[in-house]
């Protein structure tokens, strides 16, 4: 990733931390921590993780649907967030003579006409519509808020259209989403995401929800969706093969921070990391012959606490490859060609 | 597959679950046509939200036994004053001349004034039906304005309740953090308040400071104990309605549609109207419905203690405290009233029950 590649969306050194309350203490949650990234216009980025390692939080503050502590957010070459701290080549904050960042400007934009740009599908089918609203209404709202219309017939053949895109029957937009099943519910979330025509799409483990045999369906409506219209999404899933099938490149992530980031075949051939080693020998295999013979790395001891979180590199206590330096600081991203960034002094 | 449906599935082998398919061929199965899949995707017929909760409503026959009653006495309280030609205010005359004898009459019964002129006249006196009270006034036409006063009381207090509650209660649920925690302790400090108390006091001084402002409007004819009842509800109850709202807020804006909604870049205030507000209509209902009761009852109880309407208007409460003096001679005169209010706040308890699980059912 050079300077001067496109890019639609860039991310650096992202912080997102949640004050929680222990006793008389507030001690920050690092949810996400020090994260950077790009995005492509078109491209599919996959975000992979465990439960709680900050998947979700990503894309969520990356809309702004929380306040980032710390980072940049860089959107079609606008601005959405700075909070204006600088860092050296080598990832480090750098500091004034005081001993404190230095910080330059500082953005905070106001999201409203960039809420046309970003959307969101949502994980939980159920929880994400609203039962008092029909499907109109739902899909409607975007173009409600955003002022896409100009008549009440325009907004119509707008939904519908908008329907039969992610293959819904136009004869069901008077219905309640609780008259419809799981995979259709996600198409309705993702016509609402689609209606104000946005560039980039954070799809929140949109089919993990989901049985099987639709989320075959659903995730092949999304590679149809990227084709026809050329949006670009971000990913967020844990289940290793969906995300291989529909990334470009995949990214990596431990307890709220980055450990590799590859195009997606040369992650799945090459894995430098060894979370990621691990992650891809839990990947069931369906040939039982093959999966007999494979080994499966079992990683040891249980997630630390993302409050009481180990001291540089925090997958040291369960990695069989630390050193004394992974305890001291966290190992950069580093290119290992060919794109292929690892955050890891031992491989 | 055809023709089988009888016979037995051989298995494959003695301790196998596989079943032995070798003696079918291919053209036994056929694929379904279009039409034939097109049946198993069987959708119920599209009910709104309100249908479905009426549906249920219907099928209570408590509930509907409740609605009837309450249509009945509201149906009465309306028209009977324009059947019978007596006022709640008139004393009894016959002829133009005050009739002395008709106080304290029994049911049914005419006095000897009266009884004297229908012999004189031919012509017949509308009966009293309850009789009359000790100042020979219709104690029927009483009864009926005791009710629409316990009733509107009821009705407007609730409904006062319920507006401030919400207000309250939706910007507190919604904006949590600071704003939430400061309105939340101003709402423990008017419920730590002892209710009855405040009631007693606030209608003595709202009694004296109201008059001079009501003068010569339309809210004179109320009377400043009614206005002062009202003002006391609003001030007092809507706290438990303010919390309760707050509480189903803070689930509600947990839902990922609220949070699909900011995505989306919708507007607090539409976020609220649109999406939170609908979700917990259903509460809203139904508490409102439980109001109405426990205003009448508190209404009942002020005017018991004399802090109610002002004579000579009556409310159901006033009527039993005055109908106590002659409770042994009289006693009818305490239990209509008695029973009135029994009957109105049991027919509304039970259709607020009935709301409550025709609308609060999460199976829809």
């Amino acid at each position: 990733m050079s300077e001067n590649e496109k890019y639609l969306l860039k991310v650096e050194h992202l912080k997102q931390y949640f004050p929680v309350r222990r006793g008389f203490k507030t001690i920050p949650l690092k949810a996400v921590d020090d994260i950077s990234f790009s995005v492509k216009p078109g491209e599919t980025l996959g975000l992979v993780g465990e439960s709680g390692c900050g998947k979700t939080t990503v894309g969520r503050t990356l809309l702004r649907l929380y306040q980032p502590t710390a980072g940049r957010i860089v959107f079609d070459g606008d601005v959405l967030f700075d909070s204006g701290e600088q860092y050296d080549e080598n990832g480090k904050v750098v500091l004034g003579a005081d001993g404190k960042p230095v910080i330059g400007n500082k953005v905070d934009v106001n999201m409203l006409p960039y809420r046309k740009q970003m959307q969101m599908v949502f994980q939980d089918p159920y929880s994400s519509l609203n039962p008092r609203m029909t499907v109109e209404d739902i899909i409607g709202e975007p173009l409600d808020v955003h002022k896409l219309y100009r008549s009440r017939d325009e907004r119509r053949e707008k939904i519908l259209g908008l329907m039969e895109l992610v293959g819904l029957n136009a004869e069901h937009a008077m219905r309640y989403a609780h008259e419809f099943s799981g995979g259709q519910r996600q198409r309705i979330g993702i016509a609402r995401a689609l209606a104000v025509n946005p560039k980039f799409i954070v799809c929140d483990e949109p089919v993990s929800a989901l049985d099987v045999s639709i989320q075959a369906q659903v995730v092949n409506m999304f590679e149809e969706l990227q084709e026809k219209l050329g949006v670009a999404y971000l990913f967020i899933a844990h289940d290793l093969l969906v995300v291989h099938h529909i990334s470009d490149r995949i990214a990596v992530m431990y307890l709220g921070k980055m450990m590799e980031l590859a195009d997606a075949d040369e992650l799945n051939e090459n894995p430098i990391h060894p979370y990621t080693l691990s992650l891809l020998s839990a990947v069931p295999i369906p040939d039982p012959e093959t999966a007999r013979k494979s080994k499966r790395i079992v990683l040891e001891g249980d997630v630390p606490s993302p409050l009481n979180m180990p001291t540089g590199c925090p997958f040291r206590t369960r990695c069989r490859y630390a050193t004394e330096q992974c305890a001291k600081e966290m190992p950069q991203l580093t290119d290992r060609g060919n794109g292929h960034f690892v955050a890891c002094f031992n491989k | 597959m055809q023709g089988n449906g009888n016979e037995e599935l051989k298995k494959k082998q003695f301790l196998s679950a596989q079943v032995d398919l070798s003696k079918f061929n291919s053209a036994q199965f056929e694929a379904a046509t279009d039409e034939e899949k097109k049946q198993q995707d069987v959708m119920g017929e599209s009910t709104t939200f309100f249908k479905d909760g009426m549906r249920r409503l219907r099928k209570n026959p408590l509930a509907m036994a409740s609605i009837i009653i309450l249509l009945l006495i509201i149906v009465t309280i309306i028209v009977a004053p324009h059947i019978v030609p007596y006022k709640y205010y008139e004393i009894i005359s016959v002829d133009g001349v005050r009739d002395k004898s008709a106080s304290n009459l029994a049911p049914f019964t005419y006095s000897k004034l009266e009884t004297q002129y229908m012999k004189k006249t031919g012509e017949k006196l509308f009966p009293h039906i309850l009789g009359t009270d000790s100042l020979s006034r219709d104690y029927f036409i009483r009864v009926i304005y005791g009710t629409r006063v316990s009733l509107s009381v009821g009705i407007v207090a609730s409904v006062m309740v319920l507006m401030i509650g919400l207000l309250y209660g939706s910007i507190a649920g919604y904006f949590g953090g600071r704003i939430d925690l400061i309105m939340m302790r101003i709402v423990d400090i008017i419920y730590s308040l002892p209710d009855m108390l405040i009631i007693i006091l606030l209608s003595v001084v709202l009694n004296q400071t109201l008059a001079p402002f009501i003068a010569g409007t339309v809210l004179e004819s109320l009377g400043t104990n009614m206005i002062s009842i009202f003002i006391v509800f609003g001030l007092l109850y809507w706290v438990s309605m303010a919390r309760l709202i707050r509480g189903q807020i803070l689930t509600i804006k947990n839902n990922e549609y609220v949070l699909a909604a900011r995505c989306i870049g919708t507007k607090n205030g539409r976020i609220l109207r649109r999406h939170i507000l609908p979700n917990c209509l259903s509460v809203i209902i139904i508490t409102t419905a439980l109001q109405v009761p426990s205003a009448i009852f508190t209404e009942s109880y002020l005017s018991f203690l004399g802090l109610g309407v002002s004579a000579p208007l009556t409310s159901l409460g006033s009527l039993a405290n005055d109908a106590r003096a002659g409770m042994q001679s009289y006693p009818h005169r305490l239990i209509v009233p008695a029973v009135t209010i029994c009957l109105i706040v049991l027919a509304l308890n039970l259709l607020g029950d009935g709301l409550r699980d025709a609308f609060d059912s999460k199976l829809n």
